[in-house]
């Protein structure tokens, strides 16, 4: 069953708390990864790898470096749901 | 045919661990490339590098440090009959490293052999010692994995010069008398050639190239079952782990795979903050550092877990001597 972008945003807001110690309510659809959650590329990749274990949606590198906001996050994995 | 008389289990002796000179800071860094302290401390983990002198060879750090652990052993060159040195940065294709170094240290006409399994070499070379040792093809075997990186470094690279550095370090394996438990564990090791790419030197004029995210993402994600698996072989509880000593490739990679292993009374190795990523050496150098330190103690089981280039990989359980 797909999840709604809230259950996706609240799971990811989850994932980004235990990655990067960002507490999960500053995890907001317009966030920047890079500027606004001081989130580096390995954090990136560390956070889709549990995004992967959460969502079962694989997130490639080559993929990973357009994904700039929490909101992009959030669509790649409800895109990537309703196709798989 | 008749078959050599093995033996019930090997067990490492002793360690010995050698350092170049030549402290680099992050700063010292800094000033030729960019970069700073603060960002290569918070991706790799690393403050101080290593680096060997110019005239210093790999061959030279695999004879401090092989030399101290066969002091350490009590045993006399003469009673060593195989030595394995671990390394891919060796001075030339042939003579190997292993034969110099032991006619270095008085080894009269040991068996010996290089071995390239990149940053897992160590923990490859371990095994095949033990390997001998069991089977009663050696007795005795001086295992070094020894490293100058700094040659095959470009130092106008921010992304590998800041990460790599020199050593070497070793290990004098033997067999356990018969009232004794076994002291080095089954290895459990593998390759992925599919993924030779993410890390190469692609012929001899070229220098060190390594794709970060990949193998972080390797590293992060496939490792940790293959030393969990280790622990099972080896029968030892992950919990009751005193020290896990992963290969020193970054900090990060080493919390990471820490965390995903379940050991929480195992001190973890993090000696790549002083001493950067010297590949095949990296384990067994900080593994003696800690033993020096008195931070694990004699007797204690500790996970070992080599991985790189190749990719490749391998992780035993040991006895620390």
């Amino acid at each position: 069953m797909a999840m709604t972008d809230q259950e996706i945003l609240s799971g990811l807001g989850e994932i980004v708390d235990e990655v990067a110690g960002v507490p999960a309510d500053q995890v907001t659809p317009d966030k920047s990864f890079v500027d606004d959650l001081d989130i580096d590329s390995l954090s990136m990749v560390e956070i889709a790898v549990a995004a992967q274990d959460k969502f079962g949606v694989e997130i490639p590198d080559e993929q990973l470096k357009n994904l700039k906001t929490v909101q992009d996050v959030v669509d790649y994995v409800r895109n990537a749901e309703v196709s798989a | 045919m008749r078959l050599a008389e093995g033996t019930a289990g090997a067990r490492i002796l002793a360690f010995g661990g050698y350092q170049p000179a030549r402290v680099v800071t992050n700063d010292e860094l800094a000033q030729t490339v960019d970069t700073s302290d603060e960002w290569i401390r918070s991706r790799v983990g690393i403050a101080q590098r290593r680096i060997a002198a110019p005239e210093e060879t790999v061959t030279d750090m695999a004879v401090a440090a092989g030399g101290k652990a066969l002091a350490a052993s009590g045993l006399s060159p003469a009673e060593i009959d195989l030595v394995i040195v671990a390394t891919c940065t060796a001075e030339a294709p042939i003579p190997n490293t292993a034969a110099s170094v032991a006619t270095r240290l008085g080894i009269a006409a040991p068996g010996a052999f290089d071995l390239n399994a990149a940053c897992a070499g160590f923990c490859y070379a371990l095994a095949a010692a033990s390997d001998s040792v069991r089977a009663g093809t050696s007795r005795h075997v001086l295992v070094i994995g020894a490293e100058k990186l700094s040659q095959w470094v470009d130092w106008t690279d921010r992304s590998t010069c800041i990460i790599f550095a020199d050593g070497a370090g070793a290990a004098v394996v033997g067999p356990v008398t018969d009232d004794e438990p076994p002291g080095i564990g089954p290895v459990v090791w593998g390759s992925d050639g599919g993924m030779a790419g993410k890390i190469y030197i692609a012929d001899r004029q070229s220098f060190i190239v390594q794709e970060g995210q990949a193998v972080f993402r390797w590293a992060t994600t496939a490792l940790h079952p293959v030393a969990r698996q280790a622990c099972e072989r080896a029968g030892v509880d992950p919990a009751d782990l005193a020290a896990f000593i992963p290969h020193q490739a970054n900090l990060r990679i080493i919390e990471a795979i820490a965390r995903k292993i379940g050991a929480p009374q195992a001190r973890v190795a993090t000696e790549i903050v002083d001493s950067g990523n010297t590949s095949s050496a990296s384990i067994p150098l900080a593994l003696s550092a800690m033993i020096e330190r008195g931070e694990v103690s004699s007797g204690s089981p500790v996970l070992l877990l080599g991985f790189g280039a190749g990719v490749s990989y391998a992780a035993q359980v040991i006895t620390v001597p």
